[in-house]
């Protein structure tokens, strides 16, 4: 069962890359641009058919390994 | 005294700390990160480089390989653990020291010299040093120390901060930050103040003609307090 992960750095961290992507799209004429953060994308496929099994095997590795909790939250997407 | 330095895929810096730590007095193993234990150390060093090419957060891939079991149990034992640069990196993935390390705040790869101030010398690394400002080298992309607030508050209440970037009279302004460092941090110990991660490299510091010696009275202070 294939299962996505987004890692996002929270919100008090800086995030430098995200803000130059950010004032680089503003040179190439983007002015509509709040803010802009750049995070990761993991598509797991795990070996489960379960969907809450296969859901709960990705959330550990987030938090064993995929995120550092410290800076970073986890969003886990289920398969639709 | 007897040390060792695990070597990861990547690792670079491997070498050089190998030859600070004999020429220092050491005896001096390298270890193979897929190994199962540690040989019997008295100090375990987790050197420089860009180990699992800093795959996914540098130091995260190191910090799960085989022979880290064996240093979580040695260092959690009271055994000394230093980490330098992606050694750093690797200590604060496995939680064995607060904080991560961000990409520099400019975003440059920065590598050059800089002066550290020692702020705590209640431990075997720091103790009897008869100077507080030291001229070491950093080269790293990810340096730039952060922690929560909590972490902070805590890692300063225990004195966990071991250095500060600082120009050479010891000021520790913004202006002397490097990377972007939370308050400057350069260094932190854990807890106890057995494991040491720090972005300089002393190693490289350890030859009047090549680069300075301020590496080499740290490691000569190093193991005379170790003896």
């Amino acid at each position: 069962m294939k299962i996505s992960a987004i890692i996002t750095l929270k919100k008090d961290v800086l995030d430098p890359q995200g803000k130059v992507i950010h004032q680089t799209l503003d040179g190439m004429g983007f002015k509509n641009v709040n803010e802009l953060r750049q995070g990761k994308y993991f598509e797991i496929d795990v070996k489960e058919d379960d969907p809450k099994a296969a859901k709960e095997i990705v959330e550990d590795m987030c938090k064993k390994l995929l995120a550092n909790l410290v800076i970073e939250n986890y969003k886990i997407i289920e398969p639709q | 005294m007897k040390s060792s330095v695990i070597t990861f895929p990547g690792s670079n810096c491997d070498r050089d700390i190998h030859v600070a730590l004999t020429k220092f007095g050491f005896i001096n193993r390298l270890v193979w990160h897929n190994d199962n234990e540690l040989p019997k150390s008295d100090l375990v060093v987790l050197p420089g480089g860009f180990s699992y090419g800093d795959y996914l957060r540098c130091g995260s891939m190191a910090s799960k390989s085989k022979i880290m079991k064996s240093l979580i149990n040695f260092a959690k034992s009271g055994g000394m653990v230093m980490g330098i640069c992606n050694g750093f990196q690797i200590l604060v993935e496995t939680g064995l020291v607060p904080g991560v390390l961000l990409r520099n705040k400019y975003l440059e790869f920065i590598c050059k010299n800089v002066f550290i101030k020692i702020q705590n010398k209640e431990n075997l690394y720091f103790k009897n040093l008869n100077k507080d400002i030291f001229e070491f080298h950093i080269a790293h992309n990810e340096g730039n120390y952060f922690c929560t607030r909590d972490q902070l508050n805590e890692i300063e209440d225990n004195n966990q901060i071991a250095a500060y970037y600082c120009n050479i009279n010891g000021k520790t302004d913004e202006k002397y930050n490097p990377n972007g460092s939370l308050k400057n941090i350069a260094g932190v110990f854990n807890k106890e103040k057995n494991v040491l991660g720090m972005m300089p490299h002393p190693e490289r510091m350890i030859d009047q003609s090549l680069s300075g010696d301020d590496g080499a009275l740290f490691f000569k202070n190093l193991i005379n307090n170790i003896k």
